[in-house]
């Protein structure tokens, strides 16, 4: 910019005007003014993340997703991150971050839920992989009118047997991701005589086998439903399971294990020959391909809960966050940064939104869920939109592929990659997931 | 349909000759000790990771694939020659005496330190050794595939089963720990050094521990939260064979293998029920369980 003439003139005659006297007057209103925005440059944001630091779900999903929030939390604080994200922190509040092991089972849960909140003074809480611990930690933070963001856990329960204002979800419940196996299967025109299933006995488990076997009554009516086995979470042997599958040959075989469950069961199926028997189809794989490599037996269907990993989008945003996670972990992003990046990138945009309609102080709890409540954003696996549940559940689109071993990027690759809309996996808003799978799934769009 | 008897046979087999190796440490821990090691599982994993270590670094050394077997035991020796004394002679020993409930608090404590000093030295990556699992080949029985390795662990078993028993029992040092086990107080008045013995059964348990995680990490991903679901199940093999029986231990592991086999192939949903229900049955009408002579009380 070039100063004019005029414009210096201009500033003479000010200060002519006003004096030293009025000059100091207006510089110290001015400050005055400015005191707000000052004040929230240095006030921070606190958020309580709450993941699996140790045991079973460590390894998979716990230390992946808050390692992806780690990167992110400095990659905001730095301003660093591609626009419509560039603010610094969150809306030039610092972000400072507290992390949480989520082992210990769901009484504990509640109980540091609470804790972070009364003692920690956090601002937010963003967490939980396992399904029954956001089932126990939801109810809390609604009674205790705090803010509560379930970033990963799969249960269609939280939201179907219960209503919150405080608590939101942001990625897709497990539905979507047995839905859209079955449709797999049906649009790739794969023959289904029978079907077995090998699911782990809990929530999750249970709640996938249910959406598995419903859509295949719906889709292939003529399928018949063989071996239903129920290991134990973190059994590690399943001998016992493999052979029970292999005695009843079936033409597909579903699956919800995973993290150490399912490799160790990819890891003595696959030696037995169960994957050359019967088609199996993985609803939550994406995770174990890094690790397994050239053991992950090849034709194997999987989806990774998302369009999450080697199934994500083609995005400036995708190649950003693909990049700042694997220079700095040696490994590229599966589902669990994935959803974590989604849930932080929803916070962020959520906060940002409060702060503007608060007068750009820090809002309150309340102030964040009105915000979050039915928002739209983008992020690496594409939109995401909370449309279910009053605006408290998100949807979003998913993939589903199959597995080929490339000896020479000694890497696992998915071919025969299949694209499902958010609108076509996902109940609508006001049905259950299992009333809308029962009744043929009524409004689906987009469906290849 | 259902699985043939054969096959419902070698997968109960199977799945008790790992238990047995897991469980006869906990046993002997018990039985010389009266500890009940809530910590034996992180001995069981600490095997997986050394087992992974140590087959990692015969790899690198070029050693031939068939010795990738000794590596393996070799990290379970390791772990018992290293971590059992440490942990025996400097933590266990200061709380002999005093009520049991406060050692399983004790060794409950050690379970959640060693979860973390495992992640602390491995991270939280998980670790492959499935090399071995192969080496065995494969056999076919019917309609089922089995690899070699799993009958080779049976072998492992029956082999660690005679020769525990063989050392108990037809050794001058056998008999010096029975005597220990029968009465620690009266042994250590016939010059028994009794420390020694606590020390050496210690370890031997240990090992037995770390040998089945050791055994075990081909077939799966060693990672955190390994050292959780075996303790458990061996606990019920224990209790259903008696705390502290040798005997016991095989009986039970076979009981929970068969009965486990049989709820997995006819009613899956059963399965976990089947171990227990077969344990508040023993329990009913033998509390001391199947092989634990009755003892008479000390006054």
């Amino acid at each position: 910019m070039t100063t004019t003439h005029a414009d210096r003139s201009g500033a003479v005659s000010a200060m002519d005007a006003l004096g030293w006297r009025g000059l100091a007057t207006a510089a110290t209103m001015g400050l005055t003014l400015a005191l707000p925005a000052a004040a929230q440059a240095q006030e921070t944001f606190k958020i309580g993340i709450v993941s699996f630091l140790s045991g079973q779900a460590a390894e998979s999903f716990g230390i992946p997703a808050v390692n992806g929030a780690k990167v992110l939390v400095d990659a905001f604080n730095k301003g660093a991150a591609p626009a419509p994200y560039n603010k610094v922190g969150f809306g030039g509040m610092k972000i400072e971050a507290v992390y949480l092991d989520e082992a210990g089972g769901a009484t504990k849960q509640v109980q540091e839920l609470r804790n972070l909140y009364d003692r920690e003074k956090v601002d937010a809480v963003l967490g939980y992989v396992s399904s029954g611990d956001c089932l126990a930690v939801a109810p809390v933070a609604e009674e205790l009118k705090k803010f509560l963001i379930l970033y990963d856990c799969g249960t269609p329960r939280v939201f179907e047997d219960g209503k919150y204002n405080y608590v939101f979800r942001t990625a897709a419940h497990a539905t979507m991701d047995n839905v859209a196996l079955v449709r797999y299967l049906k649009a790739k025109n794969i023959k289904v005589d029978n079907y077995n299933m090998i699911n782990q006995d809990y929530a999750w488990g249970q709640d996938s086998k249910k959406d598995f076997s419903l859509s295949m009554d719906k889709l292939f009516p003529a399928a018949k439903a063989g071996q239903d086995q129920l290991p134990k979470f973190g059994a590690g042997q399943y001998g016992t399971e493999i052979s029970a599958l292999m005695s009843q040959p079936a033409s597909v075989t579903h699956s919800s294990l995973w993290g150490g469950d399912l490799q160790a069961f990819i890891l003595q199926a696959g030696p037995r020959g169960l994957f050359k028997r019967t088609q199996v189809m993985l609803s939550a794989g994406d995770h174990v391909l890094p690790g397994l490599g050239d053991k992950m037996p090849d034709g194997t269907i999987l989806g990774a809960r998302g369009a999450y990993g080697l199934m994500s989008p083609k995005s400036a945003l995708n190649d950003w966050w693909w990049d700042l996670y694997s220079k700095a972990y040696n490994v590229y992003p599966v589902q669990a940064p994935y959803r974590m990046v989604q849930a932080m990138l929803g916070l962020k945009l959520a906060v940002e939104k409060a702060a503007a309609a608060n007068g750009g102080k820090k809002p309150s709890h309340e102030q964040l869920a009105a915000a979050l409540k039915g928002m739209e954003w983008d992020s690496p696996a594409g939109k995401i939109r909370m449309a279910l549940a009053d605006g408290h559940q998100a949807i979003q689109d998913t993939a589903i592929g199959r597995t080929r071993y490339d000896a020479a990027k000694k890497m696992v690759m998915i071919d025969d990659i299949l694209r499902f809309p958010a609108e076509c996996v996902n109940p609508p808003a006001g049905t259950s997931s299992e009333a809308w799978i029962k009744a043929g799934f009524p409004g689906a769009k987009g469906c290849p | 349909m259902t699985a043939a008897p054969l096959t419902i046979l070698i997968d109960g087999l199977t799945y008790a000759s790992w238990l047995f190796i897991v469980a006869l440490g906990l046993t002997l821990v018990f039985g010389v000790l009266k500890i009940l090691n809530i910590a034996h599982g992180s001995f069981y994993a600490l095997g997986a990771y050394a087992a992974a270590s140590f087959v990692g670094w015969a790899a690198s050394m070029k050693w031939a694939p068939e010795l990738s077997l000794v590596a393996m035991l070799l990290a379970a020796v390791a772990v018992a020659v290293v971590v059992a004394p440490l942990t025996e002679r400097g933590l266990l020993r200061f709380f002999y005496g005093r009520d049991e409930v406060l050692l399983v608090l004790v060794t409950y404590a050690l379970f959640l330190i060693m979860e973390d000093v495992t992640k602390l030295l491995w991270g939280a990556n998980p670790y492959y050794v499935s090399e071995p699992y192969g080496m065995f080949g494969s056999v076919d029985v019917g309609r089922q595939t089995y690899v070699g390795y799993e009958f080779a662990l049976v072998g492992l078993a029956v082999v660690v089963g005679l020769a525990v028993w063989w050392g108990l029992n037809r050794t001058r040092m056998g008999k010096v720990v029975l005597a220990v086990i029968h009465s620690a107080e009266v042994a250590a008045s016939m010059g028994v050094n009794v420390s020694r013995v606590y020390m050496l059964a210690f370890s031997v348990g240990i090992f037995l521990a770390a040998l089945g995680g050791a055994f075990t990490a081909p077939m799966i991903s060693v990672q955190p939260g390994v050292s959780v679901g075996v303790v458990i199940v061996s606990f019920a093999v224990v209790i259903i064979g008696g705390l502290g029986s040798i005997e016991g231990a095989a009986v039970g592991a076979l009981i929970v293998g068969l009965a486990r086999s049989l709820a997995v192939h006819v009613m899956p949903v059963a399965e976990l029920f089947s171990i227990y229900v077969v344990m508040a049955v023993v329990l009913m009408f033998r509390p001391e369980g199947l092989f634990q002579r009755v003892q008479a009380r000390k006054i």
